[in-house]
């Protein structure tokens, strides 16, 4: 199971660094998500994923599977949620502002206003 | 157990949250601000004397036990950071009081400060690697506000590639840490670095050294994952820019040192030398962006780079002396780098420009100024009386006895290079025939001079002063040297 994920992971790491390089920013931002989610898959996956109940101690199981990657998944998906709205919101203002989403006309280190 | 060591986190973000409160209220803002960060100065200056006299000081939050629970370790390294990143931090918002203008401030900047500064405080103090992922995040959320707030066009465009870059690595952080997790079973500092002695750095551990290396790199700024810095941190005005260039690439280097001299120490020859042969391509990477513009901004940039390049290379020493001469190099240069950018601040407000051959003559009417950034200029490149010195000098000493020649000559010949760059500035700028006349001039330099004073006080004290400040700096590289005093200090064996 563990290389079916990794391999899954993978993929989805593909796809954003693919998706990252691209022009326009949308795709970047959805680059971006699909990163996001690679990093959490894999973090649960190397977690391991041996058969046990969800970790509740009312289910009086003799394995429960381990908490402590779900609660890093959790910390890390409010934050990667938070950084993309602050993204989207971010591109929005600047299509408004610069009147492009191409990465190429946003080019240069010179402040010209 | 010691509750001193969360002071310097809880304070800024209880700032930061009444502050949130009181958003068009700049005065009372202005008040505020100043007790809290006098509040957390002298508590680190408190928790620097204790963890002198008691050693490491750590808390652990809700009394559990490490490695179960987090904990926060203040040794010496991190306690004197702190101390130092305070009070560069003060200084900066004395300097946007004056400076920021109205838009920001009614915005919410003061708040954003104050939650920049938890960030990196928490990353000094935290003795958990998801812990310091967090505290990056609180960080770095602040500067996205920060370098973004007012909305100007270059701003918004290089704000966008600060996200992307921080967003990658970021994730790649997540990675590093899912595989360290997946190889030992624990994400406390102190008990990652015993197991793995205790099972050997095998291969895979050194590949997750590595990632480490390349998620702290891009924070940091070292070659080559420094493209994203001369951009980002031209685009915000100086108070931001300041307290951005003092603070944020130096927590990056913080854990570099943290976890190759904790955690991952036992492979030097593949790992410590990565980091000694990208320490010198940045900083000539560094010295040559410096010497190539004929921009205020642009060239004390790339001195920051050229910077992390001088204290990486301590790293790559890892003797005593070299530690010891990082650390020391590293507290200097973000009290160094907060004054030359409140210096170029000051002068940006006169001319209202950043191009060197559009300035002249500044030193007519603004005397102190000058004088002033000619003493942030030597003491930057390493002349004897100032701060610069102390620290070089025992990266040199460190090196030859490590017989790493050609790495000690790139360093000291990089600080002629960083010599030459910063005096073209004083030299064009302050001298020469005046170009502006007093009416043409755009602003005054009214309280703007004052906090870059203090900077440069503290500067010649770390240089006069280093008697007083060695034995500090040496019980740090004592506690880097020695990872079992730390993990005694932790886990309580």
């Amino acid at each position: 199971m563990e290389i079916i994920m990794t391999i899954v992971a993978g993929v989805l790491i593909a796809c954003a660094t693919y998706l990252i390089l691209s022009k326009s920013i949308l795709r970047i931002i959805v680059g971006t998500g699909l990163l996001a989610h690679g990093a959490h898959l894999l973090l649960l996956t190397m977690g391991g994923l041996k058969r046990g109940m969800a970790p509740l101690l009312g289910q009086e199981a003799e394995a429960y599977t381990d908490p402590l990657p779900q609660a890093l998944i959790l910390t890390a998906i409010v934050i990667s949620f938070g950084v993309t709205s602050f993204f989207l919101v971010l591109a929005y203002r600047a299509y408004q502002e610069l009147k492009t989403d191409d990465m190429d006309k946003l080019r240069g280190n010179e402040n010209h206003e | 157990m010691n509750n001193l060591v969360i002071l310097p986190i809880l304070i800024p973000l209880i700032t930061a949250t009444l502050l949130l409160l009181i958003p068009k209220n700049i005065k009372l803002q202005k008040v505020i601000s100043v007790i809290s960060l006098t509040a957390t100065t002298i508590a680190s200056m408190i928790l620097v004397h204790n963890v002198y006299i008691n050693g490491i000081q750590t808390l652990e939050i809700g009394s559990w036990r490490p490695p179960f629970g987090i904990v926060l370790v203040a040794d010496m390294f991190a306690a004197l950071l702190v101390l130092t990143g305070v009070i560069v931090s003060f200084t900066c918002v004395l300097f946007s009081f004056r400076n920021i203008g109205k838009d920001r401030e009614n915005f919410f900047y003061y708040a954003f400060t104050q939650f920049l500064i938890t960030g990196v405080m928490g990353a000094f103090l935290t003795g958990d690697l998801f812990n310091l992922f967090v505290f990056f995040e609180v960080m770095l959320m602040s500067s996205y506000a920060l370098i973004v707030l007012g909305g100007t066009k270059i701003q918004l465009r290089e704000s966008i590639k600060y996200l992307l870059v921080n967003i990658i690595s970021s994730a790649l952080f997540v990675i590093a840490l899912a595989y360290l997790y997946g190889l030992v079973g624990t994400l406390n500092m102190a008990d990652v670095s015993s197991k793995i002695a205790q099972s050997g750095q095998t291969d895979i551990v050194t590949i997750v050294a590595i990632l480490f290396l390349i998620v702290f790199g891009l924070k940091g700024g070292i070659f080559p994952l420094y493209f994203w810095l001369p951009g980002s941190y031209q685009a915000p005005p100086y108070a931001i820019t300041a307290i951005f260039g003092a603070l944020l690439t130096k927590v990056g280097v913080y854990s570099i040192y943290r976890i190759f001299t904790l955690i991952f120490y036992h492979e030097p020859q593949i790992t410590h030398q990565i980091i000694g042969a990208l320490a010198i391509i940045t900083i000539l990477i560094g010295a040559i962006g410096a010497i190539a513009y004929w921009d205020v901004k642009k060239i004390l940039i790339y001195n920051i780079v050229t910077a992390v390049g001088v204290i990486m290379y301590g790293i790559s020493i890892a003797t005593e002396t070299g530690y010891a001469g990082g650390i020391y190099y590293l507290v200097h240069d973000m009290v160094i780098k907060g004054a030359l950018f409140l210096l170029a601040g000051a002068m940006f407000t006169i001319t209202g420009t950043d191009n060197i051959k559009k300035m002249g003559g500044l030193i007519k009417r603004h005397p102190l100024l000058g004088w002033m950034f000619f003493t942030a200029c030597l003491a930057l490149a390493g002349i004897p009386p100032l701060s610069g010195f102390v620290g070089k000098i025992l990266l040199a000493q460190g090196g030859l006895e490590q017989e790493h020649y050609i790495f000690v000559g790139v360093m000291l010949f990089s600080s002629l290079l960083v010599l030459y760059s910063v005096m073209k500035i004083f030299m064009n700028c302050f001298f020469r025939e005046e170009v502006l006349s007093q009416k043409e001039e755009k602003g005054t330099t009214k309280g703007l001079v004052y906090p870059s004073v203090i900077l440069i006080a503290l500067s010649a004290f770390l240089g006069l002063g280093a008697e007083f400040v060695y034995p500090y700096v040496f019980e740090a590289a004592e506690t880097l040297m020695d990872p079992s005093i730390y993990i005694q200090a932790v886990l309580k064996e």
